[in-house]
């Protein structure tokens, strides 16, 4: 209750009731993580049970186009599955691939940048320099080699089976470096404070100082671009998915039904990658104008026309 | 100075060691250079008899050690589809990647410069809240969405332009030219828009940041009070000082525009050196996969060493804010 109360007068609240844009963005991300959540109960199909679709009704155009059918509303895809439900089922993959990675980098990131900035010394230079390699690679690259070499390792049927987790350690494992950077620097910050010396003369051991007493002082822009990572990430996994490096078409995510509706477009069939697609711009774009907002809030000194 | 770019060039051979070590494990643990050899009718004694001769047999390190000298001396293994060297077949396919990302970055300096400036200068005209509001949203937009989305516009609705392959190439001394047809300028019209989409919107931001903090500073101010003409402060005082940041960007993302070159030529089918290593992936060309990992490394190596001490000699803030 107490909580509650402190959010309700706070100053983030306060600036989302006066930004629009912030409370569209929020509103729509909202109503479509909880479409993602609960997807077995809305959609009309499930689309991982073959049972369920016919290929005979393959590419069949949206309900209101004449040879439109009224049980698939925004048509069928090239395996007859109803596009709405495999889209809604492709959103729930991207989120979760998503949401999982940025919790591994930022798991990793944040480890690294708290050793390195709070223990110094060649721990430090070391890790950094580490980083400084990595963040010179375009983390793109990083995943496609990765998702390539895990290709070849496990074999393309091991590889469709073990998609979701191989995804979100090579997301994760390419994107660390921003956030090792940003918690470095903000320990750096905090690590010559007064209630950190305090803490350190009555006794209270390093480990304890490093995770009870600096991280909690490091996470706001740990927030804010955890926001922006999670679109970065979705978009990597469209790509990877669209190079078909991703999820494999049996449960596509976003990325992958727009490959194999790419493959249908010259024979006119443009709503497998119109729908898919447009979904995905949605989704990312308020996650970024989220992001955005949020950054501008919390820490105004970064705000730059 | 000269400690700085020793120091660099440490840092950049120790880059390659790594990526070179990446890359013979890759080798060492996926490929399999007999089958690469002998495909698949010999017997497993005579396939033992060509490890020994080929030396696979030999610890980890020296087989690694020998994988560095060959690279070093330019050779980095035989291709198993193509069946020739592996740097020759990158070399064949690389002219179609420099040829876009050329093209691209063009497009990208025609481009993002002028509306830059005019949204820097005119910040409250609907022009230039048209082109920011664009590029908040083309941010969102992945690469292969806009490529597909040119290719449903230009090539099937409309049928103005070829949608995939090079078209028409001309042979000039070995390089496979584009430039010198009509028919291979046409193709490289849609495949340079879209590559150069990723791009555009960071870089009108960034030249109109950067303009629009030069505008408040205090020399353009006295420019503006000796009475100059406008066109002068804006151009002639006022943009050459926001060229430098302009210009180092540009030189890390250009390394950037060849990854994104890898969804491009998917889409286009561009036979290029992305659209190689695919193909490679799906055929399990080890080696091919290797060699492409190790180019790119080099490619990404010496451009971030070069705009790192070009930035140097600039900026000397950089070069000793490095030392300890």
């Amino acid at each position: 209750m107490k909580a509650w109360n402190r959010f309700k007068s706070s100053y983030l609240l306060y600036s989302f009731k006066r930004d629009p844009l912030a409370i569209l963005s929020f509103s729509v991300l909202s109503v479509l993580v909880v479409i993602c959540i609960l997807a077995p109960v809305l959609t009309p199909y499930n689309t991982y049970d073959t049972a369920t679709f016919d290929i005979m009704d393959a590419e069949t155009p949206p309900a209101w186009m004449e040879d439109g059918s009224k049980s698939f509303i925004l048509g069928t895809d090239i395996q007859g599955r109803d596009l709405l439900s495999t889209m809604i089922y492709g959103l729930r993959v991207s989120l979760l691939i998503g949401v999982g990675a940025v919790l591994l980098q930022s798991f990793v990131g944040i480890l690294v940048g708290l050793f390195s900035g709070y223990l110094g010394g060649k721990l430090d230079s070391f890790l950094m320099r580490i980083t400084d390699i990595q963040f010179s690679i375009p983390y793109l690259i990083v995943a496609i080699f990765t998702s390539a070499i895990f290709k070849l390792a496990f074999g393309v049927g091991r590889y469709a089976e073990l998609a979701v987790p191989l995804l979100i350690i090579i997301i994760g494992v390419s994107h660390w470096p921003i956030y090792a950077r940003t918690v470095r620097a903000s320990v750096l910050g905090e690590k010559n404070k007064e209630y950190v010396e305090a803490a350190r003369v009555i006794g209270i051991s390093r480990w304890q100082i490093m995770f009870r007493h600096v991280l909690p002082n490091t996470l706001t822009p740990v927030l804010v671009i955890s926001t922006i990572q999670v679109a970065e990430a979705v978009m990597s996994e469209a790509a990877l998915s669209f190079l078909g490096l991703g999820m494999p078409v049996t449960k596509p995510s976003l990325g992958s039904l727009i490959r194999s509706g790419f493959e249908y477009i010259f024979s006119g069939s443009w709503w497998i990658t119109l729908f898919p697609g447009v979904l995905l711009v949605i989704f990312i774009l308020v996650i970024l104008l989220l992001g955005d907002w949020l950054r501008d809030v919390l820490n105004p000194k970064l705000y730059k026309g | 100075m000269f400690a700085f770019i020793i120091r660099r060039i440490i840092q950049a051979i120790f880059v390659m060691l790594i990526i070179s070590l990446v890359g013979f494990m890759i080798q060492h643990n996926i490929g399999d250079p007999i089958r690469d050899l002998v495909g698949e009718r010999v017997t497993p004694a005579e396939r033992e008899v060509i490890r020994d001769q080929l030396g696979l047999n030999d610890p980890f390190y020296t087989q690694y050690f020998r994988f560095v000298i060959k690279a070093c001396k330019g050779d980095l293994g035989l291709s198993f589809f193509y069946k020739k060297p592996a740097l020759e077949v990158i070399a064949s396919k690389a002219p179609a990647t420099i040829e876009l990302v050329i093209v691209t970055a063009l497009i990208l300096i025609v481009v993002s410069i002028p509306a830059g400036i005019y949204a820097a200068i005119y910040p409250k005209s609907w022009f230039s809240r048209i082109v920011m509001a664009a590029s908040t949203v083309g941010v969102a937009i992945p690469v292969f969405l806009t490529a597909i989305a040119l290719i449903y516009l230009f090539a099937v609705e409309l049928n103005w332009l070829p949608s995939y392959g090079r078209g028409e190439t001309v042979n000039l001394w070995g390089w496979e030219s584009g430039f010198f047809t009509w028919d291979g300028l046409k193709h490289l019209v849609l495949p340079s828009a879209s590559l150069s989409s990723i791009m555009l919107p960071l870089f009108i931001r960034l030249v109109r940041a950067e303009m629009m903090e030069v505008l408040e500073t205090e020399y353009i101010k006295f420019a503006w009070a000796k009475g100059l003409h406008r066109q002068r402060v804006w151009y002639v005082h006022a943009f050459k000082n926001t060229l430098l940041p302009v210009i180092t960007v540009f030189g890390v993302q250009l390394g950037i525009l060849f990854a994104f070159t890898i969804l491009t030529e998917t889409v286009f089918n561009w036979h290029g050196m992305g659209f190689m290593f695919l193909e490679a992936v799906e055929r399990s060309d080890t080696s091919l996969l290797v060699a492409y990992l190790v180019v790119v490394g080099v490619i990404f190596v010496v451009v971030n060493t070069v705009v790192d001490i070009v930035y140097g000699f600039v900026n000397p803030m950089v070069r000793i804010a490095g030392t300890k």
